[in-house]
This record gives C-alpha cells, structure tokens and sequence, in this order.
C-alpha cells in the first residue's frame, strides 16, 4: 500500500465524522492516482455508509385517517404503526435486519421451566420523556392494557398464552405462560405492545409520554405527525435526525408525484405500474425487501368441495403463481408454495414438490376426489390485497384448463374482513406475516385460533404446534416445524399464492444500513435508524 | 311584512325541515352499512369479544332509534357530540374535528371563487359581446373542453406537469424529440411555477403559504367550473340583447360594451346568480376527489374517512354542514335574484 493510499483508507474513516471536506477528500485521491469523478463518488458512498447527526426528513406515509389515535389498543395501519410505534415508542424486544430477536427496552431476558417462566431485565439508563426511569410497574401496567374482558386490544389474541406478569423488584418483569413457548421474546417485540408510563395503576397512553427516539410535536390524525428527537433517548447515538414529518398520503399517485418533486423524502408502498418512470429519476433509488407478508387463498375445509384433500390438491396444482407474480405483482414478490413461513424467518423449509401449474396433476386429483369437474366460487375484493381480482381472474383462466370452473365473485370492499373473510368458502386474505414459524401458525392455523381462516383441524400438526413450541432443542425443533411446514402444504387449507414484497422509494439524501423484513419501513422504526446523508 | 323578509323565514323554515330529513337518511343510511365503527377499525383483528367492549364503550350496542334521538337532544344544545375515536378519558369532540377541516376547505373555495366567478363573468361578457366571432369560439371550446375532463384527471396532469418541468430533459421521451423541440418544450415547461402538488396545510401554516399550496387544487377547480358559469353569462345576455329595450338603446348610439354592463347585465342577474350559487356550493361539497390527489386536508376527505370508518357523529355533522350549504347558498341566490328582479316577488 503506498502512503497516499494509506492516507486516503484514514480519511474515508474520518468522513463520516465529518472531519474531512469533500475538496481535501478528492484531493488526497488524486494523488493516490484516483480520477476526480471516481474519488467524488467515492467520499459520496463513504459518507452515506457513515450514520450523520442532524437533519429534518420528510416521511409520505401510505395510510392515515382521521380516527387514529396514539392509543396502542390500535395502531390499524402503517401510518400510525410507523409514528406511534416504531419512532414514538419502544416494546421490550425489536427485530433487527436479520430476522433475529434483539433487546430493546429490555436489556436481556431468559427462560426457565421449558420456556414457561421468562424474567425480562429492563435498562437501567431508560426513561420515559418525561423524565421517569422505566420500571417494572410501568411494564405490566401497559401489557395488562391488552388483557382482560374489557379491553378492545388487537393484541388481545397475542397474549392469550399468557397466565401471569409481575414485578420482581423495579429492573425485572417476570412472565409466566399457560406453557412453554420458547419464541416468547418475539412476540414481546410486536408493536402494539409498547411501554407507557404507568398512572394510577393503569397505563397512561394519551399523554404520549412514552420512551423512544422521538417525541410528539404536532399530530394532526389523518394528516400529519410531526415529531422530534428525544436527546435523552436511551440507545447511544440514535436517533440521527432531529426532526421527522409523517405525512399521510393514501393516494397512489399523489405518493408518487411528490417523491419526484422532492416534497418527502421516502414514500411507503410505491406504485408498481409507474416504478420503471420512478427510476428514471436520478435523485430517486428504491428500496425493496422480501418481507413475511403473504396472500392467501382460504378454503373453508369444514364445507364441501374443500373438506376433501383431494379438491384442495386439484386446486393448488390449477394455479400458475408465476402468472400472477409476472403479470399483477409485476415481479415484486415471490412465488409461494402453500406453506406460510417465509423463506428469511428461522427454521422455514421450502416443503417439496413445489407446487406449479400442472393441469395433469389437477385432473388426476381431481378425479382422485371421484370428479370430473367442479364448480366453486372465489369471493375476492382488493380490500384482502391489492391484485386480488385480477388474481382471481388469472386463476379462473388457469382452472379452466383443469376442468374447474372457477366463479369469481366480486364482494365489495367496505367491511370486506367482517362479511367475507371467515364467512365465505373460499376468499382472498393476506397476512403481513410474523417473525417466527410458532408465531405465525399459532395465529392463522391453530385449531382454536379465531383467524384460523381455514377452519383447518389436523390433530398432528396442532400436537405438533404445542411440542415444537415448548422444545428447547434447536434441531429436534427444526425436524418438527419442517413436519408442520409439509402438512400445511399438502393437506392445509390455505393456498398460500405469494410472498409480497416492501417496495418504498426514498430520495437519495436519505441513508440507511440493512433493511429489516418484518414489518413495512424497516420494521417500523425508520425514523430512528435512518440518517441525511449530506453528501 | 315585507315580501322579501317573509320569502326568507319560509325558506329557513322550509330548510329546517330539509334539515331534519337530511339527518334521518343519512343515520339509516350508515345504519344499513354492513359493519360497525368498532368491526371497521379492527379489521381483520376484530374478535367477538374485543369488538363487544369497544361497542359497550362507544355506546353502539344500544339501539338505532335511541341513539339517534339521543344524537338529536344533544344537536339542539349546540354539541354534535363526540367522535367514535374517543376514549375514556381522551374525548375528541366532533366542532373539534370538523372545525380545521372546514376552514381549509372554505379557504380552498374562497380562492378558486376568487379567481374563477369573476374569470368566468368577464369571458362570459365579453363572448356575449363579440358573440360567433373567434374569440367567443375559441373561449368555449377551451372552457367545453376543461369541464369535460374528469376532475382527477385535470388535477393528475396539472401535478405531471409540475413534475415534468425538472423530469422532462432527462426522460427517454425527450431524447427521442429532435433536439430543437425537446430543447424548446423543456424551455416552457421551465416556464411553468414549481408550484406544490403537496397541498398539505396545517393549522400553523401562514395565511400567504396557505394561498400558494392551494395553488394546484384552485386551479384545477376553476377549469372546472368556469365553463358552466361562463355558458350561463354569455346566454343570459345573448338573450336580453334581443328584448326590444336592447335595440332602443342601440338606436339611441350607445357603445356595445355600456349596452351590455348597463341595460343587459341587470337584468341577466337572476339566471347568473343561480349558476354561481350552484357552483360554489359544489366547491365546498363535491371537492373530495381534488382533495385526495392534492392531500388537502379539507372536509370531504374527512367525511369520506369518516364513512369509511362507519364514524356516525362525524358523518352526521358533515351532511348537515353540506345540507345547510346548500340551502343558505340558494337562498341567498334566490334572496339576489328577487332585488334584482322585484317581478319575481309577484309570481303570476
């Protein structure tokens, strides 16, 4: 290495401090024999790759109404999810880009007694904005917000396995499930389950004192929420910006137009039809990520046609996924295969054979089912997922081939999950997925789940389910969730027809690490782990 | 009593009841929805039990008729009641929701009836005037052509403008321009204001800032509107120039132009009025498809949301607003047309 060379290696470590101007910068690589443009470009990806203090982003938000709220028992969409959960607070756990489950307000946590008993240590330096040192009290007072009769939590169902949380002593809360779940942190990280500050026994939400990396300014619900950076906020360093804007834009064009005119500086959820103009645009990059988001197809399996296996084969093999991904996701999504882990999470096994469009192998069970042809009907509306009726449409093509007649019902969209989704035999749902097999089963394919959309009921996978989730032994735990995974394939009720993907757009003043796949926006907590890049 | 006076109680009366009809459809109307406020806002997480507390506490459990007299005790002591949104202890008063978004969407009408009823009177004028010549032909085709465009559309290819006036050089379209036309289309699109497509507003927006992130949705409103009120000023004055007063006060050697403001115009009003009354209150009721495309926070996207969200109190108070607008609107149309036009206090 020549002593330029060794030069410019320490000026690139000092960039991000910003102790080194991009005019020293360019001339140091001169004379390591860079021209001027590659060195230009060379101190602009180094500084972005370095997290910046400072700055104001502009963040176009895909949802928003006017009746959200900062109450937790809510948070309904991406708006209010991304505001008041991923920036505003904190959960005990958080999910980091790799899919694994890290402390968050807490500092570590253990299991004992097969993963019945966990005991959750709080930080010593965490406080609420107000001041407050977060204690135990205030965390079983704001999970006990999501239990009990009365309370009108979505997280309700989520801590059902949950008999028993207590203080021991202020730094230590200690849960006692009905048994053992091994995946317990996981579920700590979800982000209805933020910590307020506890008054007067109960959890004190609307003051919007809370703990995280920001702190209310200005909240207009439906239009915009304002926040700015709490400086006592208890992750060192974090957060890089001084101030973030969420502002609501649910109309698609809109989102789009005022990327390009650089009034936001990231849009969630960008219109796939117009992202090739997007691109175009030299100031504009897009951020994609495979996600645990799926669409499903359910099927009533305790009505006729679907309570026999055979049926539901014929139709898992009459649909052409890749169609579908090709022609309604335009490529941004993955083909599934009726198995509803995603390829990232722990222990997800792809189960075999893949199912694809095979009008052979349709006729063959349905004949198998003792018909010759059959006639269903599919109740969609794009309230289940956007696409979802040019999917049916695509699917009714494809069936036809297999001597099903498939009638595409078209439901209306308002009140779609109240009328049609768990009512009508075959429907269109979609889940943006959970972080871990256990988690994601337990919800959406347990027997005595209430989303249990299918209706599905096989005894082994449910003993399996209870098993898998108190064992501690990674590999006998593996063995078991690749034995659940192929039942949901082969004779689950659910066609699982695609991983969606999170497609957002950000400017390229905006910088970030690795993108977290469990929820939209980098798991919620953009604001917090993303910088200005002033470069 | 004096005619007019009395016209005005009877139509306030008259617009009580309208009122009061009003609130009867539109309570059984979101009452047919399927779906409740607590089903809406759960949405796929909704189960039995959490959405029969959240009815217990918004008071939906109880039944229709009861609630919707209660809704009516409270609405004639001046309280439209609270928004389903509330909470224990976090009450969110529907004047309270309602308030912001109807100054913004006045503020949005005020600006485009600013600009568009005297743009609009004046081209109607002056087509009246050299009325079959080109400048009338060409005021009415562009005027037709503007109204007949979908409001979404006028509004998307306003915003594309914008966007293209920093886009436009670099796109693929313009390489494939020769190069003296992409250089000179890029040379008027720079022409064209950066004007926001953002039009989002907040309570601590100055009054200046406000006016120019209306920008887009005025404009797009005003070719909306002025053809229609400009057809009706051209026709009212086309039809007067041929009474016979009209031909007297030709032959006594007045100027087309004093014939028109002087004798003509007076007794156009009454027809003109209307129009103008119609189409200021669609500017204030029928908006929200601007309002989306721009992200205006104005009242028919609040209304829509709250449709959406089967949010009775806010759904009420807002079709009352848009009701009222109407009938004070047309009164007051009709209120102008009479002091213009005394016969019509004497119907025969």
């Amino acid at each position: 290495m020549s002593e330029s060379e060794y030069k410019l290696g320490i000026a690139r470590s000092l960039i991000g401090g910003g102790n080194v101007s991009r005019r020293d910068f360019i001339h140091l690589g001169l004379a390591a024999g860079l021209t001027v443009a590659a060195a230009d470009k060379l101190f602009v990806s180094t500084a972005r790759a370095e997290p910046m203090q400072g700055g104001f982003a502009k963040l176009g938000m895909a949802h928003g109404a006017t009746t959200d709220s900062i109450d937790p028992a809510g948070y309904p969409d991406t708006f209010t999810q991304t505001a008041f959960s991923g920036s505003l607070s904190n959960s005990l756990t958080e999910v980091d880009a790799k899919g694994n489950v890290q402390p968050d307000l807490a500092e570590s946590f253990e299991s004992s007694d097969g993963a019945k008993n966990w005991a959750f240590k709080l930080r010593k330096a965490a406080t609420f904005h107000n001041g407050k040192t977060v204690t135990a009290d205030d965390v079983v007072t704001s999970l006990q917000y999501h239990m009990g009769k009365d309370t009108k939590s979505a997280a309700k169902s989520l801590l059902e396995s949950v008999a028993e949380i207590k203080a021991d002593g202020p730094e230590t809360v200690v849960f006692t499930l009905k048994s053992g779940n091994a995946d317990f942190p996981y579920i700590m990280s979800d982000y209805h389950l933020v910590i307020m500050p506890a008054k007067d026994g109960k959890a004190d939400w609307a003051s919007g004192v809370r703990t995280g990396a920001f702190v209310i300014e200005n909240f207009q619900p439906g239009v915009s929420a304002k926040l700015k950076r709490n400086p006592n906020y208890f992750k060192n360093g974090k957060p890089y910006l001084d101030e973030v804007e969420f502002i609501a834009i649910t109309d698609l064009a809109a989102r789009m137009a005022a990327l390009s005119t650089g009034e936001v500086d990231y849009i969630g959820r960008a219109d796939l039809k117009t992202l090739g103009m997007l691109k175009r645009n030299p100031k504009v990059e897009i951020v994609e990520v495979t996600g645990y988001g799926h669409y499903t197809l359910p099927m009533n399996v305790t009505m006729a046609p679907f309570d026999n296996p055979d049926v539901r084969m014929a139709l898992k093999w009459a649909i052409n996924r890749q169609e579908i991904v090709d022609k309604i996701f335009l490529g941004h999504a993955t083909v599934a295969n009726d198995n509803p882990i995603a390829p990232a999470i722990k222990f997800a096994k792809d189960p075999q054979p893949q199912h694809s469009f095979d009008p052979e192998k349709a006729k063959h069970y349905l004949k198998k089912a003792g018909m010759e042809n059959l006639k269903v009907d599919l109740s969609v509306a794009d309230a289940a997922f956007a696409g979802a009726v040019d999917a049916a449409s695509l699917i009714r093509e494809t069936a036809a081939q297999c001597g099903i007649d498939v009638n595409v019902v078209r439901e209306a969209e308002d009140a779609y999950w109240d009328n049609v989704w768990l009512k009508k035999p075959w429907c269109a749902s979609y889940w943006s997925g959970r972080a871990t097999a256990d988690w994601m089963f337990t919800q959406a394919f347990a027997a005595d789940s209430s989303w249990n959309e299918s209706f599905w009921k096989n005894p082994h996978f449910n003993e399996l389910l209870v098993q898998a989730r108190a064992e501690t032994d990674e590999v006998k735990r593996a063995a078991m969730y690749a034995e659940m995974q192929q039942l949901t394939h082969d004779d689950g009720g659910s066609i699982v027809l695609v991983f969606n993907n999170f497609v957002s757009a950000q400017s390229k003043k905006l910088a970030h690490g690795e993108v977290a796949p469990n929820w939209e926006n980098d798991g919620l907590k953009m604001a917090e782990r993303w910088w200005i890049a002033t470069a | 009593m004096n005619p007019v006076a009395r016209t005005v109680l009877e139509r306030l009366g008259l617009g009580l009841i309208t009122l009061f009809i009003v609130s009867i459809i539109i309570f059984s109307a979101i009452a047919m929805l399927p779906g409740d406020f607590a089903k809406a806002t759960l949405g796929q997480s909704a189960t039995s039990e959490t959405v029969a507390a959240f009815q217990r506490e918004i008071g939906i459990d109880r039944p229709p008729v009861e609630r919707y007299f209660v809704w009516v005790a409270q609405m004639l002591h001046g309280d439209f009641g609270s928004s389903f949104a509330s909470r224990t202890g976090y009450r969110r008063s529907v004047a309270e929701i309602i308030a912001p978004r109807l100054y913004n969407t006045m503020f949005l009408a005020a600006v485009t009836a600013l600009v568009a009823v005297p743009l609009a009177l004046g081209l109607g004028i002056l087509a009246a005037l050299y009325r079959n010549g080109w400048f009338d032909r060409l005021v009415n085709a562009v005027t037709l052509t503007t109204i007949s465009f979908p409001e979404f559309f006028v509004a998307y290819m306003l915003a594309y403008l914008v966007i293209s006036r920093d886009t436009f050089i670099g796109s693929d379209f313009a390489q494939s321009l020769p190069h003296w036309l992409a250089a000179s289309l890029g040379w008027a699109l720079n022409a064209v204001p950066k004007f926001p497509t953002l039009s989002n507003v907040n309570e601590q927006t100055p009054f200046w800032d406000h006016v120019w992130k209306v920008a887009l949705p005025a404009i797009t409103l005003t070719l909306v509107i002025v053809a229609h009120m400009m057809r009706m000023t051209r026709a009212a004055i086309i039809n007067m120039l041929a009474s016979p007063y009209i031909d007297m006060a030709r032959l006594k050697g007045m100027s087309p132009m004093v014939i028109v403001l002087r004798h003509a115009l007076p007794n156009a009003w009454a027809p003109i009025v209307t129009v103008v009354a119609f189409n200021l209150a669609y500017l204030i009721v029928g908006v929200v498809v601007v309002e989306v495309v721009f992200v205006y926070p104005g009242i028919g996207q609040l209304m829509v949301d709250a449709v959406k969200s089967r949010d009775v109190p806010v759904v009420q108070a807002c079709a009352l607003i848009f009701a009222a607008t109407y009938i004070l609107l047309n009164l007051i149309a009709d209120i102008i047309s009479i002091a213009t036009n005394p016969r019509l206090l004497h119907p025969r």
